[in-house]
């Protein structure tokens, strides 16, 4: 079996007496679509936390493709492809759609640095992120300030930020959060058709979505992973259903 | 080639293009020559004020980082420029470059503690830096004048050929040219990728590492940019009045530019400048009334424009506009 894109080896992560990581081991194989479900509190925000080097794990190791990134600082994680997006707006609201995924785009490029040219001189970036608004059908607004966005397209911006810079590995955390039902799956429908070169991982809460979208699902509560399958697995396994309705859980 | 450029190029374009009122504007700064020939000392001080405040912008106003000590730069560009013209090397250009180099080197080294905090803990942080280089400037009087101020700055003419007089016109136009120039710099950066990915860590400084941007390396270029830009202005000061004060380095001074920079508007490249025009034609006719209170009405105005005003003069004026722009 080849290398997986993203695995974990014993993520230990605690906040006090708090264990929110629990021996998390992920492997997410290359271009595969993977949910990230879980009752509320359950770690799946942290382990994205964890897994992007916002925060730093206890305990573990974190390794995308070959590459041991544990040590790495969150835009160096970047820089190798490791790229995530966020469950509350964090966008950049007086710039407009087109300066902030160029902005992404040139940091990328190695341009963000240089201030003795104007940024229109750089029309390869420029260029490649206006197409990116294009494919998520953001190019008529682009020229606004994010902050006068309607709140669907700046979720699509998010997503836009995190293609702007090329991930290899892509984690988003509810991109659908606060859309209406309707629109989520059209939200979704984008998300699906990004390349298969890139490997998702999704924290979703609609199960709906979750069972259309992804190929796999991994299921979380109280920091460790519970269980890890198919769709159809996942939706015949007692301990999920007990995790999500049956209150109590067995130590 | 306007032609060959595409649609989001061209409207990236229009947005950095030399506005009219821009050029009219730096027309209307040489009227000091001819309609107030008697204040062009005033003038000069003004000029040299909206560089410093001008540098501040580039901080404050674009990358968002606040500082209560930038008097720290400008008064060690002062003094290197005082001091190489009292040991006998009085020439203003290479004095101004040396200035630059010595406030760019003390930026440089500080800017690795700035770019480590943010808000209150770089406020205060900053704060105290100036306080330790002026308190340090205080107590090195053998070397400074300490309190007495720098005594024995002789400058030679500018060029060779114009003499800084009690009337100001070599000074003001040498600072003149001087604020045009860095105004020049501070534009095409602000318009650049670089300026760019300032306003970023401005707008969301969660969001910068999530792009793969290294904030704190931009952080430290842009801090040394402006420490270099403010010891310019300090510099300026020190050769067109030979003389330096502590008060270069004070607290008031940083305070002061601050006060400027709000007044005028941040993140607007004209707001030092504009500011720097109102505080200190204010401070000039208010002191002229009652020496001892005209804070009192710098402190009404700024609560004015604080409160009906919050993106200063310029925002205000800005907002005028397109509300007219609308309603025609």
């Amino acid at each position: 079996m080849s290398v997986p894109a993203l695995a974990t080896r014993g993520l230990d992560k605690s906040f006090g007496s708090l264990a929110v990581a629990r021996g998390v081991e992920l492997a997410l194989p290359q271009g595969e679509r993977y949910a990230l479900i879980g009752p509320n509190g359950a770690g799946k925000t942290t382990l994205i936390n964890l897994i992007t080097g916002m925060l730093k794990p206890d305990r573990g190791q974190i390794f995308l493709g070959d590459t041991d990134i544990t040590a790495l600082r969150p835009e160096a994680r970047v820089k190798c492809g490791l790229v995530r997006t966020f469950q509350i707006n964090t966008l950049f609201p007086r710039l407009s759609a087109l300066e902030a995924v160029t902005l992404a785009v040139c940091e990328r490029r190695g341009y963000a640095g240089s201030w003795w040219r104007e940024l229109p001189a750089y029309d390869d970036a420029v260029e490649e992120a206006y197409a990116i608004l294009v494919s998520l059908r953001l190019a008529a607004s682009c020229y606004r300030p994010t902050r006068e966005l309607a709140y669907g397209q700046q979720r699509l911006l998010e997503i836009a930020l995190a293609l702007a810079t090329r991930p290899r590995v892509l984690l988003l955390d509810e991109p659908a959060a606060g859309v209406p039902q309707g629109e989520s799956a059209e939200l979704f429908s984008v998300i699906s058709a990004l390349s298969r070169d890139i490997t998702l991982l999704f924290i979703e809460h609609d199960m709906n979505v979750v069972f259309r979208f992804a190929r796999r699902i991994i299921v979380m509560a109280a920091g460790r992973i519970l269980v890890e399958g198919t769709p159809e697995e996942i939706a015949a396994d007692a301990r999920v259903r007990e995790v999500y309705l049956g209150g109590t859980r067995r130590g | 080639m306007a032609s060959t450029l595409s649609e989001p190029q061209r409207h990236l374009e229009a947005q950095i293009r030399w506005h009219p009122l821009e050029i009219a504007f730096w027309l209307a700064t040489l009227l000091p020559f001819v309609l107030t020939p008697n204040y062009l000392v005033l003038a000069s001080q003004i000029a040299i004020t909206a560089l410093f405040a001008l540098s501040l912008d580039l901080i404050l106003g674009y990358a968002g980082i606040i500082s209560l000590g930038h008097a720290a730069y400008f008064g060690f560009g002062s003094y290197t420029a005082g001091l190489i013209a009292k040991w006998g090397w009085g020439e203003p250009l290479t004095g101004l470059l040396i200035a630059a180099a010595a406030a760019g080197a003390l930026g440089y080294a500080t800017s690795f503690i700035i770019a480590r905090f943010r808000h209150l803990a770089l406020i205060m942080i900053t704060l105290g830096l100036g306080l330790l280089l002026a308190e340090a400037a205080n107590s090195a009087g053998w070397l400074t004048g300490g309190a007495d101020g720098l005594q024995g700055v002789r400058m030679w003419k500018l060029l060779g050929l114009f003499q800084f007089d009690l009337y100001g016109t070599a000074a003001y136009t040498y600072s003149l040219i001087v604020l045009f120039l860095g105004f020049l710099l501070a534009r095409r950066l602000i318009n650049s990728p670089f300026g760019l990915a300032l306003r970023g860590i401005r707008e969301n400084a969660v969001r910068m590492p999530a792009i793969g941007a290294a904030s704190p390396a931009h952080i430290r270029k842009v801090f040394t940019i402006a420490a270099v830009m403010a010891g310019i202005a300090g510099a300026l000061l020190a050769q067109t009045t030979e003389t330096v004060s502590l008060e270069t380095l004070s607290f008031q001074r940083s305070a002061d530019v601050l006060v400027i920079l709000i007044l005028g508007g941040a993140g607007r490249l004209y707001g030092g400048i504009i500011g720097a025009i109102i505080y200190m034609v204010a401070r000039d006719q208010f002191s002229g009334i009652n020496p001892q209170y005209w804070y009192f009405w710098i402190g009404m105005l700024l609560i004015a424009v604080v409160m009906f005003l919050p993106n200063g003069i310029l925002g205000g004026m800005a907002r005028l506009v397109r509300l007219e722009g609308r309603a025609a």
